[in-house]
């Protein structure tokens, strides 16, 4: 009989706690590893490194969507369902940016985003400008190596 | 002094539980709204046979939209892209890969024009096309703009029951 309380309390707890973990990692923070080296000088400055960077995303902008030039954010892929990739915001609507193609207006509600590593970086010179709507936070701070925490 | 004392942390302890319970109700409203399914409003004539202009309360499922992807025919809720603060509703008329054709204003003329949705997008419509802002005007939408995929409508009563595919 006991050992079914114990049981079904440890069940309560990790499902509270679970839920409260998710919470946070919506609303507030969520911390998350860096891959490939397209934002190099500012993630991953050594390319033969076996330890990703860490950084943290904060999801506070995520209420009125505002953003600013120079924010490196967090955001899903237009083309492939389910990536992620972290890249800076280098323009806003109605600017007038340069493609692979051509020289394109930045429609409304869109945003234009590069890798500080042009030379490999996919990104809107390659799938043009993605929608405000994709963004899923803002990188404020690396946090892991400690050697180079800082904030950005 | 001693008995005040004891209300006091009697009153503290009791205190911090119904906050830690309140923050448990709004952690697990949190999870529901945003894994499992939501209530959305939706306002307006883009929609006009199937749902009401004067203002609906739907019942939209996010299960589906996160291991497989929307099929023609669904009504979704998604980011607007013009403006992310907004979620209208529209139906999916296609999925990537699929030829559409259609006319751009058709109060004015019956001008068409024909484009492939491309990988990883579906295109998106009202189902009033004279007046509804869709894919026509701000072109086909990415998969991940997809909050949810209606299911039910809840509200005015009358109506209520299942909004599911139906052929157009």
């Amino acid at each position: 009989m006991s050992i079914h309380k114990f049981i079904w309390e440890v069940v309560k707890k990790s499902f509270a706690g679970g839920i409260i973990a998710l919470t946070i990692s919506d609303r507030l923070c969520s911390f998350v590893p860096v891959r490939g080296d397209s934002m190099s000088p500012t993630f991953n400055p050594h390319r033969n490194s076996y330890l990703d960077d860490y950084v943290m995303v904060e999801k506070f902008c995520l209420k009125d969507y505002k953003f600013a030039r120079g924010d490196v954010v967090v955001f899903s892929s237009p083309t492939q369902f389910g990536d992620r990739y972290i890249k800076r915001i280098v323009g806003m609507p109605g600017e007038w940016m340069s493609s692979s193609r051509d020289v394109i207006r930045i429609p409304e509600g869109h945003c234009w985003v590069e890798g500080d590593n042009k030379a490999s970086s996919l990104d809107s010179r390659t799938f043009g400008p993605i929608p405000l709507g994709l963004i899923r936070g803002r990188v404020t701070r690396v946090v892991w190596p400690p050697q180079r925490l800082g904030k950005i | 002094m001693g008995s005040s004392s004891s209300f006091w942390s009697l009153a503290f302890r009791q205190g911090m539980r119904s906050g830690a319970f309140l923050g448990e109700i709004y952690c697990f409203l949190h999870v529901t709204t945003n894994y499992v399914g939501f209530v959305g409003y939706a306002f307006g004539p883009s929609m006009n046979p199937t749902l009401h202009p004067s203002g609906n309360f739907v019942l939209a499922e996010r299960i589906s939209n996160r291991s497989q992807k929307p099929i023609r025919g669904d009504i979704v809720v998604f980011r607007s892209p013009e403006n992310p603060t907004k979620t209208p509703m529209k139906r999916v008329i296609g999925i990537e890969g699929d030829c559409i054709s259609f006319v751009i204003d058709p109060e004015k003329n019956d001008k068409s024009q024909t484009i492939v949705v491309p990988k990883g997008h579906v295109w998106v419509q009202g189902d009033y096309t004279h007046n509804s802002r869709d894919s026509r005007t701000f072109g086909p939408i990415p998969y991940s703009l997809i909050q949810g995929r209606v299911l039910w409508r809840v509200w005015p009563f009358q109506d209520f029951g299942p909004l599911g595919p139906t052929p157009t």
